[in-house]
C-alpha cells in the first residue's frame, strides 16, 4: 500500500540532492521555494502578532498610555499590513509552491527560476518594510492608506514613502507567482490529468492566481500614482488642484476586494482536500464546487465599492454593490454545503487537520454571516469603522484563512519533511486557538455596535467598553500562547515525529503517490491519471505507484541552480529603495543593476 | 503510444495544451499588463476636465503631430511581422532588416515623445502643473517606458541575428518579443483616441 521509510534512505546516491546554505541561495526547485516561503511567512505571522499584542495591551483599560497614539498608528497599520502581504499570501504561496507541482504530477513549475525571484523579492521586501522600523518610520496610515492622510502635507516623514516602496516591491513578487501558478497548471499537467480532475487545491490556486495577475496591477497603478505625489510633486489626491481622493478608494478597494478572496480561497482548496480524505468519501458534488470558486473570482471584481458605503456614492452605486455583496454569499454558501455533505455519512477521523478544517467551516461561516450583514447599505453606515467590522473580517482572514494554513500544514508536514507532526501537541493547539481566537474577536462585535471605532488609540471609561476590551485582549493571549505550541511542533516534530509513510492518511491525490519526502524530481516518470481520486481505484494506484515508485533508468534532466535571481531582486528592491533617497538619477543606478542581472539571467541556459 | 507519450514526458518542452509554456506565460503577463494601463487610463479619465488652471489638453496637445508619430508606431508592427516572418524562414537578412526597421520606427516614436514632453515642459505644463499634467505624464511616460524596453529587446535580438544566434528553431523568442511589441502599440492606439482624439 504504502512506501515504507527504508525505500527512502535506500534511494541511490545519485539522486541526493545538492545541500548547504549555497544550493538553497541558488535553489530553483520548487519544493525547496515552498519550504522557504513557509519558513519566511511563518515568521512573519510572528512579527504581525507581536504587534497585534501589543495593540491588545493598549486597548486593555480606557484610557491607557502603554504605547503613544504615533507608536500605535505604526502597531495597527504594520499589524495589517503584514498579515496581509507577508504572512497570508505568502504562506498560501508556500502551499502553491510546495503543492501544485506534485498535485499534478510534474517535476517543477512553468518557469523555476521566475519562482526564485519571486520568493527573493518578497523576502527583501519583506525586510525593507519592516526596517522602517529601525528608522523610527513604520507606515502609520493603515493597511488601506486611504489619500489623502498619506498627502506630504498631512502625513509628512518617511512613513508613508516606506509604505509605497514594501507594496510596490511585493507586488512585483505576487504577479510573477500568478503568471507562474497558471502557466504550470495550464501547461504541466501530467496525461489525463484533465482540468475537471484536479485536485480543489490546485483549482483554487488556478482561480487565486488569475486574481492575483489582475488585481495586483490596479493597486500598484494606485501606489505609482501617490508615489508620483509624494516623490515628484504630482497633484493626483492634491484636492485643490482638482485631485480626488475617492479615486483612491476605488483603485485601492478594485484591488482589495478580490485580495479578500486571494486570502480565502487557498484555504478553501485545502480543506477541499483535507475534508474528504478524513471523510473517506470523495469531495460532494465537486464540479459544483469548482464553478463556485471561479464565480467567487469572477464576482469578486463585481463588490469593492461595499467598502465605501459611507462615501456617498448614491442610491443607485450604492443598490448594485449591495446586490452583488449580497450574491456573493451564494457561491460561498454552496462550498460550505458541499462540505457538510463530504462529511454527512462518511467514516469520519478527527485528526488535527481535519479539525482545523472543521473549524474554518464553522468559523468561517460567523463571519460570512456577519459579512452579510454590512452588506446592507443602511446597517453598514452603523457599523462602518466599528469593531464590529474588525470581528468580521478577523473571523474570515483568521479563522478561514489562517486556521485553513494551519489544516494545510498539519496535512502536508508529513510529505514535505518525511514526519509526523505530534498529534497531542496538534489537538492542543487546535482547542486552544479555537478558544483563544474567540474570546478575541466575538467580543469585538459588541465592543464595535456599542460604539468602539477602529484604529482608535483609546476610548473613555464611561463608554463602558471595558469588559469587552479586556475579554479580547486575555484571548489575544491564549491565541498567542497558542500559536507557540504551533512553532514547538513544527520544529520539534522535525527531528522527533514518527516516520511519515507516503501516503500516512489515506488521501487520494498524487502527491501522496510519492515517497515522504519527495525526490527531487518528485516522479522517476510521470504517472498517468484516470479519474479524480487515482490513489482511492485500486487498480489505478497500482498503475499510479508503478510509475511515481519507480527506479528511472536515467535521472530526469532538472533546471539548473542560478543565483541571478537573488541578484534580479536584489536589483528590483534597490531600484525602488533607492527612491527614498529623493534623488531622480539614484533609481536609475539600481535599474541598471537590474537589467544587468536580467541579461545574464536570459542568457544563462535553464538547463545545464 | 504509451512509450512514445513516455519519452515525450521527460521531454522538458512537455506541455498539455501542445503551446509553449513561454508563450501561455506571457499571454498571461500581457493581461496582468492590460490591468495596468487599464487603471492609468481610468485615472486619466477621471481626471479629464478637473484641471483648476492650465494648460488644459485643447491648449496644448497636437493631433497632427502626434498622429504622425502614431503612424509611426504602427508601422513598427508592421516591421515587427515582417521581422518574425524572416526569422522563421531562417533568413538571417530579412530579420537584421526589419528588426532594425523596429528599432529605428520605436525610436522614432519616443524621439517624438521627447520632443513632445520638452516642448510640454516649455509651455509651462509639468508634473506639478494640474492634474491634466500629472495623469497625462504618467500615463504617456509609462507607455514611453514601456517602449524603451521594447526597443532594448528589439536591439538585443539584432545583435543575437547578427551572431547568427537567432536561427529559425528560436524563432519563439522573436515571436514573444513581438507579442509585447504589438501590445505596446495597441495600447498606444487606446491612449490616442481617448487622450489626443476625444478631448
Amino acid at each position: 500500500m504504502s512506501v515504507a521509510t527504508g525505500t527512502l534512505k535506500a534511494a541511490p546516491a545519485a539522486h541526493a540532492e545538492a545541500a548547504g546554505l549555497w544550493s538553497w541561495v541558488t535553489t530553483v526547485d520548487h519544493k525547496r521555494i515552498g519550504i522557504m516561503y513557509f519558513l519566511t511567512s511563518f515568521f512573519f505571522l510572528f512579527v504581525g502578532g507581536l504587534e497585534a499584542l501589543l495593540i491588545r495591551i493598549q486597548l486593555m483599560r480606557p484610557e491607557n498610555a502603554f504605547i503613544s497614539p504615533e507608536t500605535y498608528n505604526q502597531m495597527f497599520t504594520m499589524h495589517g499590513t503584514t498579515m496581509v502581504f507577508l504572512v497570508a499570501m505568502p504562506m498560501a504561496v508556500a502551499f502553491f509552491n510546495y503543492l501544485v507541482p506534485l498535485q499534478i504530477g510534474a517535476r517543477d513549475v512553468a518557469f523555476p527560476r521566475l519562482n526564485a525571484l519571486s520568493y527573493w523579492i518578497y523576502l527583501f521586501g519583506g525586510l525593507f518594510l519592516n526596517s522602517s522600523f529601525l528608522f523610527g518610520a513604520a507606515p502609520n496610515t493603515s493597511w488601506v492608506g486611504y489619500a489623502n492622510l498619506t498627502s506630504l502635507q498631512f502625513t509628512p516623514g518617511r512613513n508613508v514613502e516606506f509604505w509605497i516602496i514594501g507594496l510596490s516591491i511585493l507586488g512585483v513578487s505576487s504577479i510573477a507567482g500568478g503568471v507562474n501558478f497558471i502557466t504550470t497548471i495550464i501547461n504541466l499537467r501530467a496525461p489525463g490529468m484533465k482540468l475537471m480532475r484536479m485536485p480543489l487545491f490546485t483549482w483554487m490556486t488556478l482561480v487565486t492566481s488569475f486574481l492575483l495577475v489582475t488585481a495586483l496591477p490596479v493597486i500598484a497603478v494606485a501606489l505609482i500614482i501617490l508615489g508620483f505625489d509624494r516623490f515628484f510633486g504630482a497633484n493626483f489626491f492634491q484636492v485643490t488642484a482638482g485631485g480626488d481622493p475617492i479615486l483612491w478608494q476605488h483603485l485601492f478597494w478594485l484591488f482589495g476586494h478580490p485580495e479578500v478572496y486571494i486570502l480565502i480561497l487557498p484555504s478553501f482548496g485545502i480543506i477541499s482536500d483535507v475534508i474528504p480524505t478524513f471523510s473517506r468519501k470523495p469531495l460532494f458534488g465537486y464540479p459544483v464546487v469548482v464553478y463556485a470558486g471561479i464565480l467567487i473570482g469572477f464576482i469578486g471584481w463585481g463588490v469593492w465599492s461595499h467598502h465605501m458605503f459611507t462615501v456617498g456614492l448614491g442610491p443607485i452605486a450604492d443598490s448594485f454593490f449591495v446586490a452583488s455583496t449580497m450574491i456573493i454569499a451564494i457561491p460561498t454558501g454552496i462550498k460550505i454545503f458541499n462540505w457538510l455533505a463530504t462529511m454527512w455519512g462518511g467514516a469520519l477521523r478527527f485528526p488535527t487537520p481535519m479539525l482545523f478544517a472543521i473549524g474554518v467551516v464553522a468559523v468561517f461561516t460567523v463571519g460570512g454571516l456577519s459579512g452579510i450583514m454590512h452588506a446592507s447599505a443602511p446597517v453598514d453606515l452603523q457599523q462602518h469603522d466599528s469593531y464590529f467590522v474588525v470581528a468580521h473580517f478577523h473571523y474570515v482572514l483568521v479563522g478561514g484563512a489562517l486556521m485553513g494554513l494551519f489544516s494545510g500544514l498539519y496535512f502536508w508536514y508529513p510529505k514535505v519533511t518525511g514526519r509526523m507532526m505530534s498529534e497531542a501537541l496538534g489537538k492542543w493547539h487546535f482547542w486552544t486557538t479555537l478558544v483563544g481566537f474567540n474570546l478575541t474577536f466575538f467580543p469585538m462585535h459588541f465592543s464595535g455596535l456599542f460604539g468602539m471605532p477602529r484604529r482608535t488609540w483609546t476610548y473613555q471609561a464611561e463608554l463602558n467598553l471595558e469588559t469587552w476590551n479586556q475579554l479580547s485582549t486575555v484571548g489575544a493571549f491564549i491565541f498567542g500562547a497558542a500559536s507557540l505550541l504551533l512553532v514547538w511542533n513544527v520544529f520539534y516534530s522535525l527531528r522527533k515525529g514518527e516516520r511519515a509513510t507516503a501516503n500516512p492518511w489515506g488521501a487520494s491525490t498524487l502527491e501522496w503517490s510519492i515517497p515522504s519526502p519527495p525526490l527531487h524530481y518528485n516522479f522517476p516518470a510521470l504517472p498517468e491519471v484516470r479519474s479524480r481520486d487515482p490513489l482511492w481505484d485500486e487498480a489505478e494506484r497500482r498503475e499510479v505507484e508503478a510509475a511515481t515508485l519507480s527506479e528511472p533508468a536515467r535521472e530526469p534532466q532538472m533546471p539548473s541552480p542560478s543565483f541571478w535571481p537573488l541578484l534580479t531582486a536584489l536589483g528590483v528592491v534597490l531600484t525602488w529603495g533607492l527612491l527614498m533617497t529623493h534623488l531622480w538619477w539614484a533609481p536609475l543606478g539600481g535599474l541598471a543593476f537590474t537589467a544587468f542581472m536580467v541579461f545574464n539571467w536570459a542568457f544563462q541556459p535553464a538547463f545545464r | 503510444m504509451a512509450q512514445a507519450a513516455a519519452i515525450a514526458h521527460d521531454d522538458h518542452h512537455y506541455s498539455s495544451t501542445g503551446l509553449s509554456s513561454w508563450k501561455v506565460g506571457f499571454w498571461t503577463f500581457i493581461g496582468s499588463e492590460c490591468l495596468f494601463f487599464a487603471s492609468l487610463i481610468s485615472t486619466y479619465m477621471v481626471y479629464k476636465g478637473r484641471s483648476v488652471v492650465g494648460p488644459y489638453p485643447h491648449e496644448i496637445l497636437d493631433i497632427p503631430l502626434t498622429s504622425i508619430s502614431t503612424f509611426v508606431l504602427l508601422m513598427s508592427s508592421l516591421a515587427m511581422v515582417l521581422a518574425l516572418d524572416g526569422v522563421q524562414k531562417g533568413s538571417r537578412k530579412l530579420a537584421l532588416i526589419w528588426l532594425g526597421g523596429v528599432i529605428l520606427l520605436g525610436s522614432a516614436f519616443l524621439g517624438f515623445q521627447v520632443y513632445e514632453f520638452s516642448h510640454f515642459v516649455h509651455e509651462g505644463l509639468t508634473l506639478k502643473t494640474n492634474v491634466f499634467g500629472s495623469s497625462f505624464f504618467v500615463l504617456t511616460g509609462f507607455h514611453g517606458a514601456h517602449v524603451s524596453v521594447g526597443v532594448i529587446w528589439m536591439i538585443t535580438l539584432w545583435i543575437m541575428a547578427f551572431r547568427n544566434r537567432l536561427p529559425a528553431a528560436g524563432s519563439l523568442k522573436v515571436e514573444i518579443a513581438g507579442l509585447y511589441w504589438h501590445f505596446v502599440d495597441i495600447v498606444w492606439i487606446v491612449i490616442f483616441t481617448l487622450v489626443y482624439l476625444i478631448q
